[in-house]
């Protein structure tokens, strides 16, 4: 590696990539939190100028981690070196002073604020007390172009795209004075043409001699940016490896603690007639302005049909509209036929529609609720469990051990309270629940959001039983991978429109991409391009 | 009603807005640093009450005007301490210190005059000109100095990164409760002004609940203007204006009902609160800590 002759850049002594100098060292962090050991022993050794992948699954104390590193969390035992120095870091400004930088998986950005004052904020340099914006915007502007960053320092940074504030974030890093960035997850809100312009911009700022890591639970990405990797399950760090000398199937193993199918087996379909058809819907969003527009789509029976899109690009109004949360302001919903336009949720499970809510802690359960009242939810007004108007608790419960059982949701009994159970045995809840009522239709929003490898696996194998079972099943995801394995059809949402609909296995992740992104060619198979 | 748009009508607009705009440059403070502040009523009383019991006792109402400031201050340093140290509901704190700010006052005055509902009278402060109290001009001078401090300055951009963004601000190393209880603090001194303002600046003593919702009005205000110092000093002249019009014009005896004369002001918040809020945009922070844990 050369030397790089940027002032706030460390020196680095000439020497080859294998012999570099630890960048970050942290040896037997642990950390821990009521009831939980968040961190139990980790190792990380990052060398200077190297992009460093952290790998575990969601749960594994990636993040508790990074927060230890960056002085958000103090850690309980281990030590922390920074350059080779011992550190312990009482706030994220020591962090900072340090030479780390981190850019948060939710940005940590003022949304009203200007890119610049973001920068800048709490590094406005000393002296008067008055703020010279001109003078900052000059700064930030030129540091910008200095590492080929892209962005205008004027803009108000709500109005930037996803992959733009992002930026902002790393640019922050830079001014402060980052020799080392965190990165957590920082794709998992990018299109796959964001992802790339980020991994562009990883790659000029290891050349100028800056060390990354690159916090993560996606294979894919490891092999496509890293130069080593470390993986850390439980809490504990199972393995450090050189990314080229290893295999995404022992990476996998490394971070299951058991061998684990890539594959999603998905037998070919064998599409009935349409149970759920959506014509011209529009449905307005916040503030009035359709956030779903003009869209029309069917799914039939025996098949999976994938909507994919960046997220905030209509998905949550769509979901809404259909599950009758949201009034639709013209268009139709049609189930099995029938004409169900702006029916309540009620009316709309009675005929048959299933829904598994993106956020399950919001929608989908009643957290101090126990596991059997949770059951009831929406089905306390059936049969076996409503007689003569009052709640048969026992058929309640006698069904949640049932359910419990056949779908492997551990928990030590019905009465507990939903909120003690892992969110993989949570979704399970949901979907046991919402399968109760042998539906027609299910619609499942981001199923797998948050959950682990173990789990994923289930929902998986479960969607696509319900789809062989000859139900319809409508996948909102906005991880592209779980759309690709899933999907018999693929629509592809952007801006509020369906701007592509897709054969599975007919189309390149390159071009759905360009059209998550509003670009891309015009051999739509449907009608609407974008515009 | 030629006549009607006096000197009189205008000296009665800047006199009624005098309080009013202490009060809500104090609220609009501390609601951009992220704290939700419904207790300005209460130290409007607090701030109304002590200028006078200092006035008397100290015989000067200048140092009557610090003992307001800073006995409101006192009360807003609870508020401080329950919502931002103590991290208590922000709504229930200052429902507590509007009791608190309404039941002192009374208790002191059996106390120290046996007289519960009003206080003896005590000198006021200067005036600058009939019917103009010398506070008049220093509220409305506060309203550029409160725009410079927040849109121009270090400090400012920092109090509004608490307020919009606390765990963004703390991330970046801004000890994000240091200025929220500054900014707490402040909104205590300037509404005890505010309050000291309608007991020795306009009248020369104090009585039980004279505030009359002023402070709420005044929060009103900062809402209707959109946390800005300059909406809020339009809010707050319409909300004078329409209580200087409504006694002007029952003065003059205009054919309206007094009862819905009176009611005016209050409506006018009322339709403001309804009508315009909703195109109004809060601190994304209110009410939020820096830290969730």
């Amino acid at each position: 590696m050369e030397t790089v002759d940027r002032t706030d850049m460390p020196r680095a002594m000439t020497v080859s990539d294998d012999a570099a100098p630890l960048a970050v060292e942290m040896r037997g962090i642990v950390k821990r939190f009521p009831g939980v050991v968040a961190n139990d022993g980790v190792n990380l050794a990052v060398r200077r100028g190297e992009i460093h992948a952290l790998l575990g699954e969601n749960g594994a104390g990636k993040t508790t981690l990074m927060n230890i590193l960056f002085g958000l969390y103090h850690q309980d035992a281990g030590e922390i070196r920074i350059e080779g120095r011992p550190v312990r870091f009482q706030s994220p400004r020591d962090a900072v002073q340090a030479g780390l930088g981190m850019v948060h998986q939710h940005f940590m950005l003022v949304d009203r604020f200007t890119v610049t004052e973001n920068v800048i904020l709490g590094f406005e340099g000393t002296g008067t007390l008055r703020l010279d914006r001109d003078a900052a915007e000059r700064r930030v502007g030129e540091l910008a172009e200095s590492f080929g960053l892209r962005v205008d320092p004027r803009a108000r940074v709500e109005d930037l795209p996803v992959g733009m504030q992002q930026r902002v974030e790393i640019l922050r890093a830079l001014y402060q004075g980052s020799r080392i960035l965190i990165l957590d997850e920082p794709t998992a809100l990018l299109t796959p043409q964001e992802v790339e312009e980020l991994y562009q911009t990883l790659e000029r700022l290891r050349a100028a001699g800056g060390t990354i890591i690159f916090i993560t639970h996606k294979l894919r990405e490891v092999a496509a940016i890293s130069d080593r990797v470390t993986v850390i399950r439980r809490g504990k760090t199972v393995g450090t490896r050189v990314t080229a000398e290893t295999t995404p199937s022992e990476l996998a193993e490394l971070m299951v603690g058991r061998e684990v199918s890539l594959r999603v087996d998905r037998p070919p379909a064998h599409p009935g007639e349409p149970v759920l058809a959506v014509e011209n819907l529009v449905v307005r969003g916040r503030g009035g302005v359709p956030a779903v527009n003009d869209v029309s789509f069917s799914v039939r029976r025996g098949e999976i049909v994938g909507l994919c899109g960046v997220e905030g690009n209509g998905q949550t109004e769509l979901v809404e509209a259909l599950a009758g949360l949201r009034a639709p302001e013209s268009g139709r919903v049609m189930l099995k036929g029938r004409d169900l336009t702006g029916a309540d949720p009620r009316t709309l499970r009675r005929a048959g529609l299933a829904y598994i809510p993106e956020d399950r802690h919001h929608r989908g359960l009643v957290l101090p609720f126990s596991l059997t009242e949770n059951v009831l939810l929406g089905t306390s007004e059936d049969p076996p469990f409503s007689r003569w108007g009052c709640i048969d608790y026992g058929a309640a419960e006698e069904t949640c051990e049932r359910l419990m059982r056949e779908f492997d949701v551990r928990a030590p009994s019905p009465d507990v309270p939903a909120a003690a159970l892992s969110g993989g045995n949570q979704q399970k809840l949901i979907i046991a629940r919402e399968l109760l009522r042998e539906p027609d239709v299910l619609l499942a929003v981001q199923p797998t959001r948050g959950l682990d490898v173990g789990a994923i696996e289930f929902v998986h194998r479960e969607l696509i039983e319900q789809r062989e079972r000859g139900r319809g099943v409508f996948l909102v995801s906005f991880d592209l991978d779980e759309i690709l394995d899933l999907s018999d059809r693929i629509l592809v949402i952007y801006q509020g429109r369906i701007v592509g609909e897709f054969v599975s296995g007919q189309v390149s992740r390159t071009e759905i991409g360009l059209r998550m992104g509003g670009r891309g060619g015009d051999e739509r198979g449907g009608g609407q391009a974008a515009d | 009603m030629g006549d009607f748009f006096t000197v009189e009508l205008l000296t009665a607009v800047l006199r009624t807005a005098t309080p009013l705009l202490f009060a809500a440059l104090g609220g609009l403070l501390s609601e951009r640093s992220g704290v939700m502040n419904i207790a300005l009523e209460g130290f409007m009383l607090l701030g109304a009450f002590t200028a006078v019991a200092g006035t008397y006792y100290l015989h000067d109402p200048f140092l009557g005007l610090l003992c307001g400031a800073l006995a409101a201050a006192a009360g807003a340093a609870i508020h401080a301490v329950w919502c931002i140290s103590l991290r208590a509901d922000q709504i229930v704190a200052g429902i507590a210190l509007n009791l608190l700010g309404a039941g002192i006052p009374i208790f002191l005055m059996q106390r120290l005059w046996e007289q519960a509902g009003r206080t003896p009278s005590v000198e006021k402060l200067p005036m600058i000109a009939s019917g103009v109290s010398i506070l008049v001009p220093v509220a409305f001078l506060l309203v550029p100095v409160v725009w410079y401090l927040l849109e121009r300055t270090k400090p400012g951009l920092r109090i509004q990164a608490a307020g919009e963004h606390p765990q963004a601000a703390e991330s970046v190393g801004i000890r994000v409760s240091g200025y929220r209880y500054a900014c707490v603090i402040a909104s205590g001194v300037l509404a005890g002004i505010g309050g000291a303002f309608l007991s020795i600046g306009d009248l020369s003593l104090f009585t039980r609940d004279m505030t009359q919702g002023r402070g709420f009005i005044a929060l009103a205000a900062v809402i209707f203007g959109n946390w800005n110092p300059l909406g809020t000093l339009a809010a707050t002249l319409l909300f004078a204006g329409a209580q200087a019009f409504q006694v002007q014009a029952q003065a003059a005896g205009v054919g309206i009902s007094a009862d819905l004369l009176l009611a005016l002001p209050y409506l006018l918040t009322l339709i403001a609160i309804t009508g315009l809020v909703r195109h109004s945009r809060p601190p994304a922070g209110l009410g939020r800590h820096p830290t969730v844990d």
